[in-house]
């Protein structure tokens, strides 16, 4: 779902504003839909190389590192942090050198307690050093925002990591650590997204541990706890009829991983997705008939309904679960809005994860 | 209410019986108005530009970094300190010539440009995508846009061949600035990878040191409330605003007189709305209402008539500040507002001012009236010594300023003593004058004639003051202008060394005009300048480059000179430096002052002062091949020749068909020359204006004055007449009288004026611009204002002695019938 | 209708105090036309002046109809002269720049009790009707003296003040203009106080009263 997520986002969102090639912003939203002629194609068969494939793909439309972290502190509150970092090309064709440079680079950052949500974003140009991404040693950052790796940094897990951010009115620094590789979702990394061939590159780290800091208002606290990162790259555009998606990704306290995702569409319909990760690092897609997510309960979020509770069923896996947000605030009002928040589960199995909700 | 409207008509009626003492009324305070209004819309138009210039895009308005030297630095150093959690965004900016014309260049970084910058144009977010996406946008003013004479969406070429991208019209841009992306402000400009200034937004998190992070290639610029501009221009604006102060105290002058006659005629009338009942309570009152309710109508009439003078000098005036301190002023004419509500404000403030003391007369008036003593004399004896003695405090004062006065401020406050002081006292000369002719004289008529003079000067005395004020404000500021322009003509004659001037686009042109120039045999000699910017003590500073050559050293003025001066210039590490710069550093020959370059800082002993006249930025000249060493990125595309007089035309064409060349390229010393000359004289074009409309205001004082007085002396004159002197003997008197007066008046203008001019020349220019002129008396050109002063005397007697010679009879007759 | 009690008065002049009115008692009835005679600084005029109220009392009362004058303020006593008293001056005291008939109705449209048809009756009893468009300047001493009582009439007052109402007329302008006074003043049924030096004058009124050394003689 995600190559969805990240082009909408971007587009609607500041990265989009700031550039994008005239061509684009003439088709408008409608146009999305067309073809990325000039960008490189998404194609089944591809294989993944590392530490390569951690870097940039210029050559593809868009791109992201997507983390997010369920946390507790020392008195045992939950709380959750969000760190993305975007990349989108205005131009397909060579590089641009210095300022002329076609890429544009935009990050979101958020912290959420149960009696808080902080939120901010930045943007910068490509080409000159403000922000990016090199795969060895493994390096994302804009401005002072970075997610950085170490000498001793192993490609197969992309850890351990460093990650820090920081606005006027919190910050955070964490460390990321994970002894299992990372996990190719949907097909061997190829992740389809409809039948007319929108698919993205795909693939996740779900294990990581996370220890660190946590400031908010200038109070920091120590935090420790559980991170997930997708990695995702595409170049097809959103489908004009699909008007927005519920993601969740799920971390079992039995130490099974699940990602879900359903794309709503104009005329009420809606597809899920999902795949299941063992404990062991083992993927396994899970057949859309076999997924069932019923929105429970909503809160008012910015002027909108949100559905923030969620009864989510696996028949075949026997998981039947109702979750619940920690902040059903956790609204992000950046230049592209949506939810975005850290949940807990019970039923036939507990645990924590992230639910985003987008298009509302 | 019914009761005060009929009290309102009653007043009123007095003035449909009195047309011209209401026209004196309005048209004084029509005046002071206009005059005032006027000058202030200049001036607001002049700080909104500033205004402008100051907010696009991070002016002077914003914190910014930048090095030391001024110079651009690497893109490298924004990056670093991005990512040291700066809050920086980039610009780089530079010169280029656009249809013969030199622009701003400002290259901008519209993602990181802080938000928060005032009241700068913003982008939308649709609309930076076709500014950054290729092929961008050139964001121009609008009236950058007509000076250019191009299309919204043209592309046009610059000097160096690039091509700009579409210029596309931001409303409330700066004019004179081209505001591009930054990547392709250093294609154009040619510096790849560097920038000249990092803004500072709000931060977001808490960043590293400075030091920390660039060490000590950067430092950081506070915002100014005041932008260079506007202090460099302030001392223009002040002498614009001086001029309209003075014209609102002539306009006041006749407001005075005419309110005072007019309540003076009025008392009975009001006496008799007492006694009739009408409470002393709402005859005051509606006194206060006619007289608001006049300066309302007037003020709204002078208003307009101020927004026609400014609209008639702004043009004048744009050109003055474009050509003295650069400054881009548009010439349509924008008001706010508050230009209209303060406009009025000042009418109605001024109309009550002017009439306070009338005012006090009539509500402390007693109903009934008191056989009154003709006790003038004793007043005005009384009135003219408070007179003299508040005249000695103003002199005082003034004397204060001339010692311990360091600003132009002071300056000013020195010239305003000095006049406010002489206005003071000249009632008390007259009538020093006057009683000395009463003395001398014999016979009866002649001692009536010194007799009465006496007793018209009270009434007088206003428009007097002001034509005095009007005549030596005249003579000091003819003086200046004439003083600054012979000494500029002889300066600019020794300044323009060369024939022939070119400007190459850049180095490489550079080389090939001077390669192309050797093979010349016209050519007699190459004289290669060069030009760097640089900071001391805080100060913008431009370095001049001369080459060693005979010419300088026999023509190029220095006004003070170390022995061998020039030949001391040589080995680069001698100086001299611009007059306002040696002022604004108090640095005199013998000196040694260090100027920031890249390869550290350069020791230069300071062996000459110079004139730099019009230059706003502080000077030194070194040796060329000196500044080049030391500043190795100076442009090397200021090229001076020698050539014989038959010669230039030739070469001038030869060169600009060979390098394509503009006429701003290349031009010879006549052409130069008459430009300096054209910005100078629309330099003085405004204060000339305004002192035009200043004598003019004082004419008009003086003939209401005259036109009042002559209502009031009908008692005087009758009885003269009934004794057996004809009409037009009387009127011969009267305007003997008055042309006496006004004639002693002007006498005493002139030195007064002079010493207006010295304050002028040697304080207030001094300390406005920095330059001292050497003081000159223009005799012919004093003898020429004090005749325009008579005749404009004359001119304003003549009506009341036309009336009085044609009086009929029967009204002279009615003085004894039924008057008093 | 009018009734002073002990009035007093006092100037101060370069500093000695002079005691114009000494404790001055007078009665005037409805309708009652007093003349009032002395020599020069008798305090004739004074006395008028407290009456109108144009100057305050030092002592005594002065009480006109249901108003006691002495008591009123600045503005009390403006309100008494716009609606109950008409002055008359040696001086006439027109306003230049108002037109004769403008004159006329200039007090009583100020006190808010303009009769249209009682002007236009004043006009014909004193004969201004061909004047009424000029202005004062370009009338005689007589003409301007009747507009002066038409404008004091015009009010309908209570009393009628006159300080030489014929002062700068000739004899027979003067008798001519107080005959249309008195008649008028029958007619209006006012009370008429006259400050006169002509005694004969003085005896064409119902009563006539000498004012020396501050007291009605």
């Amino acid at each position: 779902m995600s190559v969805d997520r990240i082009s909408r986002r971007a587009f609607a969102g500041g990265i989009a504003a700031l550039a994008l090639a005239r061509q684009a912003g003439a088709q408008g939203y409608a146009g999305l839909g067309e073809k990325a002629d000039g960008f490189a194609k998404v194609t089944p068969g591809k294989l993944f190389a590392f530490p390569g494939d951690h870097g940039p793909h210029p050559e593809f439309r868009i791109e992201w590192w997507y983390l997010t972290a369920n946390l507790v502190d020392f008195s045992g509150a939950a709380c959750g942090l969000q760190w993305t970092l975007f990349r989108q090309a205005a131009q397909p064709g060579p590089q641009g050198e210095g300022w002329a440079n076609q890429q544009v680079w935009m990050a979101h950052a958020a912290v959420t307690r149960a009696d808080t949500h902080r939120f901010t974003e930045v943007f910068s140009r490509g080409g000159v050093g403000q922000a990016g991404v090199t795969a060895k040693p493994f390096d994302a950052w804009i401005d002072d925002w970075e997610l950085k790796g170490f000498d001793s940094t192993d490609d197969r897990t992309l850890a351990p990591l460093a990650l820090k951010a920081s606005s006027t009115d919190f910050s955070y620094a964490l460390t990321l650590e994970a002894d299992r590789p990372v996990v190719l979702q949907g097909d061997r990394g190829y992740s389809r997204k409809s039948e007319r061939g929108q698919a993205s590159y795909y693939y996740s780290q779900p294990f990581y541990r996370a220890r660190g800091t946590l400031t908010i208002d200038d109070k920091p606290v120590d935090v420790s706890g559980q991170a997930w990162m997708d990695r995702e790259w595409s170049s097809q555009p959103l489908d004009a009829d699909q008007t927005g998606w519920d993601w969740l990704s799920l971390h079992l306290a039995s130490g099974d991983k699940l990602m879900l995702y359903r794309l709503r569409q104009k005329d009420g319909r809606d597809y899920p997705f999902g795949n299941w990760i063992s404990a062991a690092g083992e993927t396994q897609m899970i057949a859309g008939g076999d997924i069932q997510m019923v929105p429970k309960a909503t809160a008012e979020v910015a002027g909108r309904k949100l559905p923030v509770e969620w009864q989510i069923a696996i028949p075949s896996r026997s998981l039947s679960i109702l979750c619940k947000p920690l902040n059903p605030k956790a609204w992000m009002g950046t230049g592209f809005s949506y939810w975005e928040g850290p949940l807990s589960f019970a039923g036939t199995h507990d645990g924590v994860g992230y639910l985003e909700l987008t298009g509302y | 209410m019914r009761r005060a409207l009929w009290v309102l008509a009653v007043l009123l009626s007095h003035w449909r019986r009195h047309k011209m003492q209401f026209a004196t009324l309005l048209v004084g305070l029509i005046a002071a108005t206009a005059l005032w209004s006027g000058v202030q819309a200049i001036n607001q138009q002049a700080r909104t530009a500033y205004d402008r210039a100051a907010a696009t895009f991070g002016g002077a308005r914003t914190a910014m970094l930048v090095a030391p030297d001024a110079a651009t630095f690497p893109q490298e150093l924004y990056v670093k300190l991005r990512r040291a959690g700066w809050p920086v965004s980039p610009t780089l900016e530079g010169r280029v010539q656009v249809n013969g014309r030199s622009l701003r260049l400002l290259g901008i970084e519209p993602v990181t440009l802080p938000v928060e910058i005032g009241n700068a144009p913003r982008l939308g977010a649709s609309d930076l995508s076709s500014f950054v996406a290729p092929p961008g946008q050139t964001l121009v003013a609008p009236e950058t846009l007509s000076d250019l004479q191009e299309a919204e969406g043209a592309s046009v070429p610059i000097s160096n061949g690039a091509k700009l991208p579409p210029l596309r019209v931001l409303p409330h841009l700066a004019p004179g600035v081209l505001v591009v992306d930054i990547g392709v402000a250093q294609r154009l400009l040619n510096k790849p990878d560097q920038v000249s200034r990092l803004l500072i937004g709000q931060p977001k998190s808490k960043p590293a040191a400075l030091a920390s992070v660039v060490g000590d290639q950067l430092q950081r610029v506070e915002p100014t409330a005041e932008t260079e501009l506007e202090r460099l221009t302030d001392s223009f604006h002040l002498n614009l605003t001086a001029f309209g102060l003075l014209s609102f105290f002539v306009g006041l002058f006749i407001v005075n007189s005419a309110v005072g006659l007019a309540f003076e005629q009025r008392l009975p009338m009001l006496r008799t709305l007492r006694a009739c009942g009408a409470s002393a309570r709402l005859v005051n009152t509606v006194l206060v209402v006619e007289l608001v309710a006049l300066a309302l109508v007037a003020g709204l009439i002078g208003l307009v008539c101020g927004y026609f003078i400014a609209a008639v000098l702004l043009s004048d005036v744009a050109a003055s500040l474009r050509g003295l301190y650069g400054a881009q002023i548009p010439g349509q004419l924008s008001l706010r507002p508050e230009w209209w509500f303060a406009g009025i404000g000042i009418s109605i403030a001024g109309a009550l001012v002017a009439a306070t003391t009338s005012l006090i007369k009539a509500i402390r008036m007693p109903v009934l009236t008191t056989a009154q003593p003709r006790a003038w004399q004793q007043r005005q004896r009384r009135w003219l010594v408070l007179q003299s003695l508040a005249a000695c405090a103003v002199f005082a004062v003034g004397l204060l300023l001339l010692g311990y006065g360091q600003s132009l401020i002071a300056g000013f406050g020195l010239l305003a003593a000095l006049m406010l002081g002489a206005a003071l006292i000249l009632p008390a000369l007259l009538e020093l004058l006057l009683l000395a002719g009463q003395r001398a004289a014999r016979r009866p008529l002649a001692l009536w004639f010194w007799a009465d003079s006496r007793q018209q000067l009270s009434g007088l005395s206003l428009a007097l003051m002001a034509l005095l004020l009007a005549l030596a404000v005249n003579v000091g500021v003819s003086t200046m202008v004439e003083t600054f322009s012979r000494t500029f003509l002889g300066w600019l004659d020794g300044r323009l060394a060369a024939d022939v001037y070119i400007n190459a686009s850049d180095n490489g042109q550079g080389v090939a005009i001077r390669n192309w120039l050797k093979e010349r045999s016209d050519v007699q000699a190459v004289l290669s300048g060069g030009r760097a910017d640089t900071q001391v003590q805080g100060q913008p500073v431009e370095l001049l480059g001369l080459p060693d050559h005979a010419l300088y050293r026999e023509r190029w003025p220095l006004l003070e000179a170390a022995p061998q001066a020039w030949t001391r210039l040589v080995p680069g590490n001698a100086a001299f430096i611009s007059e306002q710069l040696s002022r604004r550093l108090n640095v005199r020959i013998g000196d040694v002052i260090e100027v920031p370059a890249p390869g550290g800082n350069w020791e230069l002993d300071i062996v000459g002062i110079y004139a730099d006249y019009g230059n706003p930025k502080g000077q030194l000249t070194v040796n060329v091949a000196a500044l080049i060493r030391q500043f190795p990125q100076t442009p090397q595309t200021r090229i001076g020749l020698i050539v014989a007089k038959e010669n230039i035309p030739g070469l001038i064409g030869a060169l600009q068909k060979q390098f394509a060349l503009d006429d701003r390229s290349v031009a010879d010393q006549a052409t130069v020359k008459a430009e300096s000359i054209r910005i100078f004289n629309r330099t003085f074009a405004v204060t000339s204006a305004l002192n035009a409309f200043t004598l003019g205001v004082a004419g008009i004082a003086l003939f209401t004055s005259l036109l009042t007085l002559a209502n009031s002396r009908l008692p005087q004159l009758a009885p003269l007449w009934a004794i057996g002197i004809t009409r037009p003997h009387l009127a011969a008197i009267e305007l003997t009288k008055t042309l006496s007066v006004a004639l002693f008046t002007a006498l005493l203008a002139v030195p007064l004026g002079l010493l207006v001019a010295w304050c002028l020349i040697a304080i207030v220019n001094v300390k406005a611009f920095g330059w001292r002129l050497p003081f000159h008396i223009f005799p012919l050109q004093l003898v020429e204002l004090v005749a325009v002063a008579l005749v404009a005397s004359m001119l304003a007697a003549l009506l009341p002695v036309i009336r009085l010679a044609r009086m009929q009879p029967a009204n002279l007759v009615k003085v004894f019938a039924n008057e008093r | 209708m009018l009734n002073i009690k002990n009035l007093s008065k006092t100037y101060s002049s370069a500093g000695e105090p002079v005691h114009v009115l000494r404790g001055v008692d007078l009665d005037l009835r409805a309708g009652e036309r007093v003349a009032l005679t002395g020599e020069s600084g008798s305090g004739k005029s004074t006395l008028l002046h407290l009456i109108a109220g144009l100057d305050a009392a030092d002592g005594g009362t002065i009480r006109l109809e249901d108003i006691e004058v002495t008591a009123l303020s600045d503005a009390g006593r403006a309100r008494l002269r716009r609606n109950r008293i008409g002055l008359v001056f040696q001086q006439f005291n027109l306003i230049p720049s108002l037109s004769v008939a403008d004159n006329l109705a200039f007090q009583a449209r100020i006190a808010e009790r303009h009769d249209a048809a009682w002007t236009k009756e004043l006009v014909e009893r004193l004969g201004l009707g061909t004047l009424l468009k000029r202005y004062p300047e370009q009338l005689s001493g007589g003409q301007q003296q009747r507009v002066a009582i038409g404008r004091a009439l015009a009010i309908k007052p209570s009393l009628l003040l006159a300080d030489e109402p014929t002062g700068n007329l000739d004899e027979a302008t003067a008798e001519n203009v107080l005959a249309l006074t008195r008649d008028l003043v029958t007619r209006t049924g006012c009370g008429f106080l006259m400050v006169t030096h002509s005694l004969h004058l003085a005896a064409t009124l119902d009563r006539h009263l000498t004012l020396h050394a501050g007291r009605i003689a």
